[in-house]
Order: structure tokens, then C-alpha cells, then sequence
């Protein structure tokens, strides 16, 4: 049994999840400021019951990482120290001023709604320029942090994306209408993102275009990139035609947005496949005593499906579209 | 001690004692939520669902802050100390692992449906939600008190190469100090939450001396604590016996026992100086130590002569021991007697509200003053005998280190006095006003809508 491996597979399940759950109610409040003070309201409710369990999966991710990849978590996290710091700066930010907004009045709910977005967007923005560095296996240099800095403005996109489409899924009437219109704009800025981070990637990292420029294996490798523009495709198309009362269902942009994350996070896996630390750190030398990985791996194999289970349940709970009123 | 190993502990110091605040009054509060839920569905008294609604508010601000700061932490583990996760990570990692993966995701989840919920499932569904919060956050406690038990007392570990793995996971979970360590933090985190509900009761009760749910609610506070509070002397006994047969360093320090002698004397107050190695101004009882001790009046003690250099810094030790005993004696007087005078509903005086009001907060000191006792009456040792602090410091370079202590602490300042002042506008506004639609006072629609 590859032990490193399966772990290499479940921090990324994990990483996955938290960048799908935590990324569309990061998104959800970078949206923000684009809408009235009733539709915040509708908003804040839309993730309210969620958002707590949805930052669980980066501490789950983080706590692979720690476990299963001990050196690899010392070199990443030390030489991300400063954007790491930033993001938690944010996340704490956020997370507060979610609960203190809801509970203050006057100009100190201004100040809480504008402390809830800028802390999506500094979270936001800190995980994607992190990415960058990552990808980059954190060369020095004003290129490298400047590639680093799209890369966090497009994440911030993504997850825009994710957000508005969120509440296409979540909320009705006006709201809903500006959520369209909102995810089109995300679309476009991914696009250009994903565009740009595809392009940049090989010409930055060596490695990285030796995987991919290697004919004939490169023709099956663009049913990645196939696959990614129908998504995209599919959340225009459908954000349209909902917008005209057309057939597509509330549900169909989300999971668009959805797929574009996974069809890109698969590409960057592949991209760094078997490294855990680009060019330095195999995920087999990063790998912790097998000792540990096997109880953790027993406790995960039973517990998992207890979490997605209610999981499940919780949203299942909360289905259907959101109100105003959440502590009712 | 150069500087990025004081900032490193400085930083992670910080965190820690910020984080703990949060989960210290989480831990019991869920379970007293509990009871105010099962209170209400066995009633039928809108009162109760009233005071429930008022506390899964100051519940969920006060979870998310631990929930921020946890986050944190998980970072800091490997950032900070990443000699800890290379040397002990095979047993310290699986511990973390299964916190995350048993309590945090659980807790997390029903939290949403214990908040927001309420009209969407049946009420057993709700009372079941609850109560997996509340297990959820024991949970985790058990976890997290596992691992720093096993850091104070390790067993079941066995060496591999340069690594420790765990040979028996049973040894490693239930060590020596584990039982008695958990016990004593169930209940400081039962005293935290007693105090905080009677306190904020009593605050309310200043203000609207005829609100019958805060009577009831501060009768509820005082009672959990007069219960609790004499238990925690006799578990905290039983726990500083344990560190005494396991640490006696530890022990050494928190009485300052400089020197290993017969019928050592309880320095009731001193001015430990490290540099005579004696004590200044020392008030003692001749043979006090021995006494409460080995139960003999006569009985040899170890000093700290006997360690060399490896024992932790006294002053600190001895005086937040002091400090935590301290608050714990008044923690029994002050609801013993706020039991005895609002038996059968008898209104409290004034003057003892003042009191009760005062006291809100005394479960943080306590704590906070016991895991400075424990985690500082460790050092050197990060793992007892197994592994140094000062192995286990990682290479952010000081800058790195002050420029994000710096933002942490900023950080931590903003998010502690805006949780204070919405804790004590809530609880001044009261239950009543928590379950109305609109806040008081609050403004237009936003806040009706919420």
C-alpha cells in the first residue's frame, strides 16, 4: 500500500473541498458591497449555517499536510509565512465580523460589513498569491511575486464566480438577477485567469512544461483544457438563459463553476505530480513515519463517511432559497 | 536566548492563551445550552426558549472566535516549532488528526443547525444538534488534553531512528497526567461557563432588577458553580499529587523549594530570586509543604538544587500558581454564599450582583493562570525529558517573527474589545430582547432582517 500517495489524495480531496465550500462564501462576501442593505441580509443568510464547517476542510488539509508531509509543511508554510499570516489575518476578519455584524447597529455594522469584505478579499487574494509562489516553488524575484499577484487576483475571481453563482442557486427575484449578471463578470475574469496561469506555468517552471509539451501525450492532455472551456460554456449559457426564464435550473451555473475549479485543480496536480514542493520534495521523501500515517489513515477511512454524511444532511436541511431572516 | 526562540514562544504564547479564552467557555457552555433547550422542550416555558435563543448567540460569537484562532494555531504547530512535528510529529500529528476529524467537522456542522435550525427539523433533530455541539467540543478537549498531557507526561513512545512513534496509542492517549488533567479542564471550563452566565446575569440583573429569566439564569450559574467549585479543590489536589510523582520540577517551582530538604515549610508568599536562588520576604507555614505534600510533617522534598539547570523559571510559576489557587478559594465562596441567599427565589442584593458581576471573567484568569502553572513549570522541555524547547525552533527569521506577532496582536486587541462589547450589550439587553425580532435600538431594515 502507498501510503504517501493515498495522502497526496486526500490533502487534495481536502484542499478541493476547501477551496469549492470556503471559496464560494469567501465570494459571497467580496460580493458584498455590490448590493443593498436587504440583499446583504439574504446573503449573509445564504451561508450563515455553512461557513463554519466549510473552513474546517483548510484545517483538515492543513492537518494532512502537518501529519502526513512533515517536512513539506516546514518548507511551504516558512517560506509562505508572511502571505499565511495575511490570510489568517483575513479568515479571523471575516469570521468575526460575520457574527458581529448581525449582532451591531448604525456605523458599527458599516464598519463589520466592510471588515466582512475586506477580509474575504485579503483572504481570498493571500491564498491565490500563495498558489503563485507555490507553483513557482518560490523563485525570488519582482517576476515571480508579480506572477504570483495575478495569480491572487484571479483566484479572487474564482471565487466571485463561485460566489455569485451560489446565490443564483440560493436567492430569487432582484437579487438573483444581479447574482447573473455578478457571475458573468466572474466568468470573464476567470478566463482571463486561467488563461494566464495556463500560459505563464510553463514558461516559468521546467518541469512543469515537460509534462505537458510531450507529444502525443499532449492531445490526450487537452481534454483538460477542452473540458474546462465547456464548463465555462455551460455557466454562460445557463446564467443567460435563466436570466430570460429560460429552461436552465438555479443549480446549473454552480455546478459549472464547480467544474472549472476541479478540471483546474486536476491540471495542477498533474502539473506537480510527484512533487510536493516543486523540483525539491518528492511526496515519498516529504512523507511522515508510516507508524502515523496508518492510524490516521484508519481514523479517516472511518470517520469521512460520517462527515460527508452530515454534511449532506446539513445542507439538505437548509435547501432551498435563502431569507432575511437567519436567527429566526 | 536568542531572539527568534523568544519570539517564537512570545508568538505562540500569544496565540494560545488567546485561543484557550474561547474554547475554556465553549466547552461547558454547549452542555448548559443543553440543558436550557431540554428545559424548554419539557416545559413548554417561552422563558427558556427565550434564554436559550439569548445564549447560542454569545454561544456562536464566541465559538467563531475560537473557531479564528484555532485556525491559527494549526498553522503555527509546524511553522513555529518544526523540530516538534520532526521528532514527535508520529505521535503529535495522529492526536491533531483526529481532533480535526472526530470533533472539529461535527461541532462545526451541527453548529449551523443548532443556530439557524430550529423551525427547519423536528425538535428531537434540534436537541440532538445541540447536543452534538456539545459533545463536539468535549471532544476536541479530550484530544488536544491528550497530546499536552502526553507532552508533560509521555509514555507508550518508543524511539525509531531519530523520530518517536508510538509503540502502545493506549499508553500514549490515557497517560499518567492525562485523567487528572482532563478532569481538572472539564471543570475549569464548567466554572468558566458557570461564572460568565451568572456575571452577565447579574449585569443584566443592575440594570433591570425585575428580569425573572436573568434571576433564573444567575440562579443557574451559581448553582453549576457551587457544585463544581469544591470538586475542582479536590480534583486539583489529586492533579498537583500526579505532577509531583511526574514532574517534581514543576512542583519545586510552583512551592519554590529552592534546595532538597526534610520539613520544608509552605511559602505562602515570596519574591522567588533566581539569582541567590532563595526567597525574598518570604511568609511561610514551618513544614507546610512536607505536610500537604507526603502527608508528613517530616518528609524530604525535592528542591530545585537537584535539576542543575533543567528546571523552569520560579517566579512565574510560583506566583500564577498563587494566583489560580487564589481565585479558585474565592471562586467557592462567592457561590456558596449567591446560593444561599437566593434560595427560594430570594433576589440578590445589590452588592452581591456587584460581586457576581465582578467575577464574571474569574474562569479566564483561573485558566489562564493554570496553563501558565503547567506549559512554564515544563520548560526547558517542550516533551518532559524527550525533547528541548529550544530543539524544536524553527528558522522564521526574527523580522518575520516580530512583523507577524505585531499584526497577530493587533489583530487580537480588535477582535477582543468588539466580542467584549457586544458580549455585555447583549447580556444588558437581555433574554427578552435577544428573542424579539428586531434588536433594540437597532436600526432600520438590516437588523430587523437579521
Amino acid at each position: 500500500m502507498d501510503l504517501p500517495l493515498i495522502f497526496m489524495v486526500l490533502m487534495g480531496v481536502s484542499v478541493l473541498a476547501y477551496v469549492v465550500l470556503d471559496g464560494y462564501d469567501l465570494g459571497v462576501g467580496m460580493l458584498m458591497p455590490a448590493a443593498s442593505a436587504p440583499e446583504q441580509s439574504v446573503m449573509v443568510s445564504s451561508i450563515g449555517p455553512f461557513w463554519d464547517a466549510n473552513e474546517t476542510w483548510l484545517v483538515l488539509g492543513v492537518g494532512i499536510l502537518l501529519v502526513a508531509f512533515p517536512l513539506a509543511h516546514g518548507v511551504v508554510l516558512g517560506a509562505l509565512y508572511l502571505p499565511v499570516v495575511a490570510m489568517l489575518v483575513g479568515l479571523m476578519f471575516r469570521g468575526v465580523a460575520f457574527e458581529l455584524r448581525m449582532k451591531a447597529q448604525g456605523w458599527h455594522r458599516e464598519l463589520w460589513n466592510w471588515l466582512f469584505w475586506a477580509g474575504s478579499f485579503l483572504a481570498s487574494f493571500s491564498q491565490g498569491f500563495m498558489l503563485g509562489r507555490y507553483i513557482t516553488g518560490f523563485e525570488p524575484g519582482f517576476g515571480y511575486l508579480a506572477f504570483a499577484a495575478v495569480v491572487g487576483a484571479s483566484l479572487c475571481g474564482g471565487y466571485v464566480l463561485l460566489g455569485a453563482t451560489w446565490l443564483v442557486l440560493k436567492t430569487e427575484g432582484e437579487l438573483q438577477g444581479k447574482a447573473l449578471a455578478w457571475s458573468r463578470w466572474g466568468l470573464l475574469w476567470v478566463a482571463l485567469g486561467v488563461g494566464l496561469v495556463s500560459l505563464a506555468t510553463p514558461m516559468v517552471s521546467e518541469t512543469v512544461r515537460a509534462k505537458w509539451f510531450d507529444f502525443p501525450r499532449t492531445l490526450a492532455l487537452m481534454a483538460l483544457p477542452a473540458a474546462c472551456l465547456w464548463a465555462g460554456f455551460t455557466v454562460w449559457r445557463s446564467t443567460g438563459s435563466i436570466a430570460r426564464g429560460g429552461g436552465a435550473r438555479d443549480w446549473q451555473p454552480f455546478a459549472g463553476a464547480v467544474a472549472i475549479f476541479a478540471i483546474a485543480f486536476l491540471g495542477l496536480a498533474y502539473s506537480l505530480y510527484p512533487y510536493v514542493v516543486i523540483d525539491r520534495l518528492t511526496i515519498w521523501e516529504a512523507a511522515a513515519h508510516p507508524s502515523s500515517l496508518k492510524v490516521v489513515l484508519a481514523g479517516a477511512l472511518v470517520v469521512l463517511p460520517f462527515i460527508a454524511g452530515y454534511t449532506a444532511i446539513s445542507y439538505r436541511v437548509f435547501r432551498g432559497k435563502a431569507k432575511a431572516g437567519l436567527y429566526d | 536566548m536568542d531572539d527568534p526562540l523568544l519570539l517564537a514562544r512570545a508568538q505562540f504564547g500569544l496565540n494560545i492563551a488567546f485561543h484557550i479564552l474561547f474554547p475554556s467557555l465553549t466547552i461547558a457552555l454547549a452542555w448548559i445550552l443543553l440543558g436550557f433547550r431540554v428545559a424548554y422542550h419539557r416545559t413548554g416555558d417561552a422563558g427558556w426558549l427565550k434564554t436559550y435563543k439569548l445564549w447560542t448567540k454569545i454561544f456562536a460569537l464566541t465559538f467563531a472566535m475560537g473557531v479564528v484562532t484555532g485556525i491559527v494555531m494549526s498553522f503555527q504547530f509546524g511553522t513555529n516549532w518544526p523540530g516538534f512535528m520532526n521528532r514527535v510529529g508520529a505521535i503529535a500529528g495522529p492526536l491533531l488528526g483526529y481532533e480535526v476529524l472526530t470533533a472539529f467537522f461535527l461541532e462545526a456542522t451541527f453548529l449551523g443547525v443548532m443556530l439557524f435550525g430550529m423551525n427547519r427539523v423536528p425538535p428531537w433533530a434540534h436537541i440532538g444538534a445541540t447536543a452534538l455541539v456539545a459533545l463536539g467540543t468535549s471532544l476536541s478537549a479530550f484530544w488536544i488534553l491528550a497530546l499536552n498531557s502526553w507532552m508533560q507526561t509521555p509514555a507508550g513512545h518508543v524511539l525509531d531512528g531519530r523520530q518517536w512513534i508510538a509503540g502502545d496509542w493506549l499508553a500514549v492517549v490515557f497517560n499518567p497526567s492525562f485523567p487528572y488533567r482532563f478532569t481538572h479542564m472539564m471543570i475549569a471550563s464548567g466554572l468558566t461557563a458557570a461564572f460568565v452566565v451568572a456575571g452577565l446575569s447579574a449585569w443584566r440583573l443592575l440594570g433591570a432588577p425585575s428580569d425573572a429569566l436573568a434571576r433564573r439564569t444567575l440562579r443557574v450559574g451559581v448553582l453549576v458553580a457551587a457544585v463544581l467549585s469544591p470538586v475542582q479543590a479536590v480534583v486539583g489536589d489529586f492533579h498537583g499529587l500526579n505532577t509531583l510523582e511526574h514532574q517534581p520540577a514543576k512542583i519545586a517551582a510552583v512551592e519554590a523549594i529552592w534546595h532538597t530538604e526534610k520539613g520544608v515549610p509552605l511559602v505562602l508568599f515570596a519574591i522567588p530570586n533566581a539569582t541567590t536562588r532563595t526567597n525574598d520576604y518570604a511568609i511561610e507555614i514551618p513544614y507546610g509543604a512536607s505536610l500537604i505534600l507526603k502527608h508528613d510533617a517530616n518528609a524530604q522534598l525535592t528542591g530545585l538544587d537537584a535539576f542543575g539547570k533543567d528546571h523552569p523559571p520560579v517566579a512565574p510559576v510560583f506566583f500564577a500558581f498563587r494566583i489560580m489557587v487564589g481565585i479558585g478559594v474565592a471562586m467557592i465562596a462567592v457561590s456558596w454564599f449567591s446560593a444561599w441567599a437566593t434560595r427560594r427565589g430570594a433576589p440578590a442584593p445589590r452588592w452581591l450582583l456587584w460581586t457576581l458581576a465582578g467575577f464574571t471573567f474569574s474562569g479566564w484568569a483561573a485558566t489562564l493562570a493554570g496553563w501558565i502553572v503547567t506549559e512554564i513549570g515544563r520548560q526547558p522541555w517542550l516533551v518532559q525529558g524527550v525533547l528541548r524547547t529550544a530543539e524544536a525552533v524553527g528558522e522564521i527569521s526574527g523580522a518575520e517573527l516580530g512583523a507577524s506577532l505585531t499584526g497577530y496582536a493587533l489583530t487580537y486587541a480588535t477582535l477582543f474589545v468588539a466580542y467584549m462589547v457586544v458580549l455585555t450589550h447583549l447580556a444588558g439587553a437581555g433574554a427578552e430582547a435577544a428573542a424579539a425580532k428586531p434588536l433594540p435600538g437597532a436600526s432600520a431594515a438590516g437588523a430587523a432582517a437579521d
